[in-house]
């Protein structure tokens, strides 16, 4: 049998170096020690309950130590020594060989073997399809979950306090978060940000006119690009009055334009913001006109239905 | 009097009495690590995965993964009161209440961090030195594998806190995930379990597969990682005796261990020296996270700014059909792009071998310039990667320079396909320049030659004007390459000596020239007194096949390209365009 002559495969020395340095010993000695004091200091310092800072130093001071009396060590203490190392190449073809007709060996004696492969395919497709197919289940509930929103007709906004409130509660260029009163705030469907413009700015859709109150726009807060919450209004009160308002969303930038209905003006995002008609109650304070003009929320295949 | 026995003997024999390991641990011992400071980035990757472990048992006893709303009664003032989920106040408590609980948490996230940044540079330094070709490349995927691991596991991990910048994050992910095109918002709510922010399950299934599968996945995968480099030996650079049946080095024991460990320690040192002092993730100062809440200038951990980056560059578009919504937008940034990079990475072998028609094994490196092609190709992808992770920060520019946002997007949606062309020319011109412009003067001419005069004797050549005196330049091969050439020397070695023949059989050696050449019969082997030579199609002898202390040995006979003077060569059509404009140039002047 071929087998590899006998010296390969182990290292042989090339160079061999004793460094016998007495004053590198010591040095090791020290670093070790004060490895160990660093480390003494930490305990302490944790029965002490000292500050994050301490403890971080003093861990970090002995572990830096040892470090460098293991490096000094490695280095300049024990012998240096370069090997070199022959290697064997990897295939063994008289091996290969064998293994090649152990693995033929198996079909000895099969005469219908491309009937087999096809019913294995069969079977393979069949299982697959009955394995992923079951996923489609959870198709109509998710794009129920997904539209539902809180928003009716007649519901009030409410403040994060819980308060409901009205326009005389928002100065012009400001703006504030509200939710449907009663309601989950967690859902996307939840948070709209009203802002306040000058009335005779609004430019929105002929079917939505009556949906502003005194200059007072609702949107959904949810980004529909990826459901950040749109959490910046620009409206410059004082000349230059450039850029033109917006809403903005910190984590693309995706930018929205108040005054016609939410359409976008800059970014990643593809849909407008989902638009909330407002009415005003007896008190003047903020009721729902109806549900939200679209989906909120980041976009999936039936988003626009 | 009978010796002493060493104080460590009493261990060996322990061993190999229990065990019978002495072979193995003997072989262990003399294992032998090549020298390179390149090498130990992979090292340091894994121990921050040691670090992460421990650090990461530690917390976990402390943290509670649940959503569940909560009143926060800890010690830090500005937030009592305040309605937080489970998690988010577990953390807080873990930081504030628990002693060295901020230090290991600190560390935790210090040590995520730089793991990612150790796992890159790794990549980095195998992609440009082509440590990934054969055999290594099935170790090359399984690291690759690793780095998306660790980046799903870091941005779990930080996810976990729900603070509000990981609860932007992972809002930014659900709607990730929900762009996949027809099935993403089944996804979606399948990993969720409901619609955002999903059901109260999803907490303990983030921290069950942060803190046990991604973690056992990982170790088993650097143990396979391991178990191969152990099978394969280490790579090495060109040096010295060095060659590709070989290994030079420095053996396990005990220099090796002994330095080995001590990068341990200094890597543990860095990260708890980070984690005491330097802070990392402040959450009390974020607070907790709600759908309605963001903020401005939040930036992922750095290892996710090339998806953030990708998501903010893309076009506000997404193709509608029917209603029905193809490709939602944060599809191309969040899936599309780093499909496309994982892609290429996890290609990048089998692309090599196609463009360098190289099926042969490889255990010496390339230096970076020595295939100018490949390490302009790989620079130019990583240019890619790096303006998309730095689109993701163009805000940060506005607020420090004042640039405006929109304009640096508008810029930067067109130059994310010139710059990496551009990218692509200039690190081929320089890696060409360095790897065969060592040779040449630059400028002028300032020493002089010696020539052997036909007559006997030598003769001083004096340069007419400071230019260079003409010396015939000594040729390299005619008709192939340098580094064909090469490669057929290799392919020589490696077959003569794993067949080890008594005698050549010199039409199988020129049937492997031909085949290592891509079946092009462009040199001979033709047999000689000592063994056979490599003839190029003009008769030249350009490598000697002889037997030499046992072993067949292949010789090159002419010098290796970059020793060579530059060559006068047939000027390119673009300079003969220029001579010829300068001819009707000067014909034109008076």
């Amino acid at each position: 049998m071929r087998r590899r002559p006998p010296g390969q495969d182990e290292a042989t020395t090339w160079e061999r170096e004793v460094p016998r340095s007495g004053v590198m010993e010591g040095l090791v000695a020290l670093l070790l020690a004060v490895a160990g004091v660093c480390a003494a200091a930490f305990a302490v310092l944790y029965v002490l309950d000292a500050s994050t800072q301490l403890l971080g130093l003093s861990l970090g001071l002995a572990f830096a130590a040892l470090a460098a009396a293991l490096v000094v060590a490695g280095k300049r203490v024990v012998p240096q020594e370069t090997a070199i190392l022959d290697k064997p190449p990897l295939p063994d073809p008289e091996e290969r060989e064998e293994v090649r007709e152990l693995v033929r060996d198996a079909g000895e004696g099969v005469s219908r073997r491309g009937l087999i492969v096809g019913a294995a395919g069969v079977a393979g497709c069949g299982l697959g399809a009955a394995l992923v197919l079951p996923i489609a289940s959870l198709g109509p509930g998710a794009d129920a979950r997904l539209a539902r929103t809180p928003w009716r007709r007649g519901r009030y906004l409410v403040d994060e306090e819980g308060e409901r409130f009205g326009p005389d509660d928002l100065a012009l260029g400001g703006f504030l978060t509200a939710f449907p009163e009663g309601a989950d705030k967690e859902e996307v469907g939840s948070p709209v940000i009203l802002a306040r413009l000058r009335s005779q700015e609004l430019d929105l859709p002929p079917e939505r006119r009556g949906w502003a109150q005194d200059g007072v726009v609702a949107y959904s807060k949810i980004c529909t690009h990826a459901g950040c919450a749109v959490a910046m209004f620009r409206y410059p009160l004082y000349p230059p009055q450039t850029p033109p308002p917006a809403l903005v969303c910190p984590c693309h930038y995706s930018t929205f334009d108040p005054r016609n209905g939410g359409e976008r003006t800059f970014g990643p995002a593809a849909r407008a913001l989902p638009q909330l008609p407002l009415m005003l109650d007896a008190q003047r304070r903020f009721v729902a006109g109806g549900p939200l003009s679209g989906r909120p929320g980041p976009s999936y295949l039936t988003v626009r239905k | 009097m009978i010796p002493r026995p060493h104080p460590t003997d009493d261990a060996v024999r322990f061993v190999d009495d229990r065990l019978g390991a002495s072979k193995a641990v003997k072989k262990a011992l003399r294992y032998v690590f090549p020298d390179h400071w390149s090498f130990m980035l992979g090292e340091i990757a894994l121990y921050c995965f040691a670090v992460l472990v421990a650090t990461g048992i530690f917390l976990a006893l402390f943290y509670s993964p649940s959503d569940s709303d909560v009143i926060y009664r800890g010690v830090y003032e500005p937030l009592r009161g305040a309605e937080v989920s489970e998690s988010f106040g577990s953390v807080v408590n873990l930081s504030f209440d628990v002693p060295a609980g901020l230090l290991i948490r600190q560390t935790h996230h210090w040590a995520a961090d730089v793991f990612v940044a150790a796992i890159v540079l790794h990549l980095l330094r195998v992609f440009f030195t082509a440590a990934f070709r054969k055999p290594r490349d099935v170790n090359y995927f399984v690291g690759v594998t690793m780095l998306g691991l660790a980046l799903v596991e870091g941005f779990l991990g930080y996810s976990l806190v729900d603070d509000l910048l990981s609860g932007m994050g992972l809002v930014i992910a659900y709607s990730v995930l929900m762009s996949v095109p027809l099935i993403g918002a089944q996804a979606a709510v399948l990993v969720w379990g409901d619609a955002w922010p999903g059901s109260p399950e999803l907490w303990p299934r983030m921290f069950i597969v942060h803190v046990l599968v991604i973690p056992l996945i990982l170790g088993g995968l650097i143990a396979t990682h391991l178990t191969m480099i152990m099978r394969h030996h280490h790579t090495q650079f060109r040096g010295p005796r060095r060659t590709e049946h070989n290994v030079v080095g420095t053996p396990l024991w005990p220099a090796y261990a002994l330095r080995s460990l001590g990068l341990a320690a200094a890597v543990v040192a860095v990260l708890v020296l980070l984690g005491g002092l330097v802070q990392i993730n402040p959450i009390w100062e974020w607070g907790p996270y709600h759908t309605a809440d963001a903020t401005n200038g939040a930036q992922p951990d750095w290892y996710l700014g090339w998806l953030i980056g990708g998501l903010r560059l893309v076009f506000g578009y997404e193709p509608v059909v029917f209603g029905y919504t193809l490709v939602p937008n944060p599809f191309w940034g969040g899936v599309a792009f780093p499909l496309v990079v994982f892609g290429i990475l996890y290609a990048w072998p089998w692309l090599d071998r196609r463009r360098e028609r190289d099926q042969a094994h490889h255990q010496l490196l390339d230096l970076p310039r020595d295939n100018p092609r490949r390490t302009a190709l790989g620079a130019a992808l990583f240019a890619w990667v790096a303006i998309v992770f730095f689109v993701g920060a163009l805000d940060r520019i506005y607020f420090l320079l004042g640039v405006p946002y929109e304009g640096q997007i508008w810029f930067w949606r067109f130059g994310i396909f010139v710059v990496p062309v551009l990218v692509y020319f200039v690190v081929r011109r320089v890696t060409t320049e360095l790897s065969v412009g060592r040779a040449r003067v630059l400028r002028g001419w300032y020493g002089q030659t010696v020539r052997r005069a036909p007559g006997g004797g030598f003769e001083v050549l004096t340069p007419p004007d400071g230019a260079a005196p003409s010396v015939p330049a000594p040729e390299g091969p005619k008709g192939v390459t340098d580094t064909e050439l090469g490669r057929v020397i290799n392919a020589l070695t490696a077959t003569l000596n794993d067949q080890r023949p008594e005698r050549l059989d010199v039409d199988r050696l020129q049937s492997l020239v031909t085949d290592s050449l891509g079946g092009e019969e462009k040199l001979a082997v033709v047999p000689d007194l000592n063994g056979a030579q490599v003839l190029d199609t003009r008769g030249e002898r350009l490598a000697d096949i002889r037997f030499a202390g046992g072993a067949w040995t292949v010789e090159r006979a002419v010098p290796a390209r970059d020793e060579l003077p530059a060559s006068p060569r047939e000027p390119t059509r673009g300079e003969k365009a220029r001579a010829r404009a300068r001819g009707a140039w000067r014909k034109l002047r008076p």
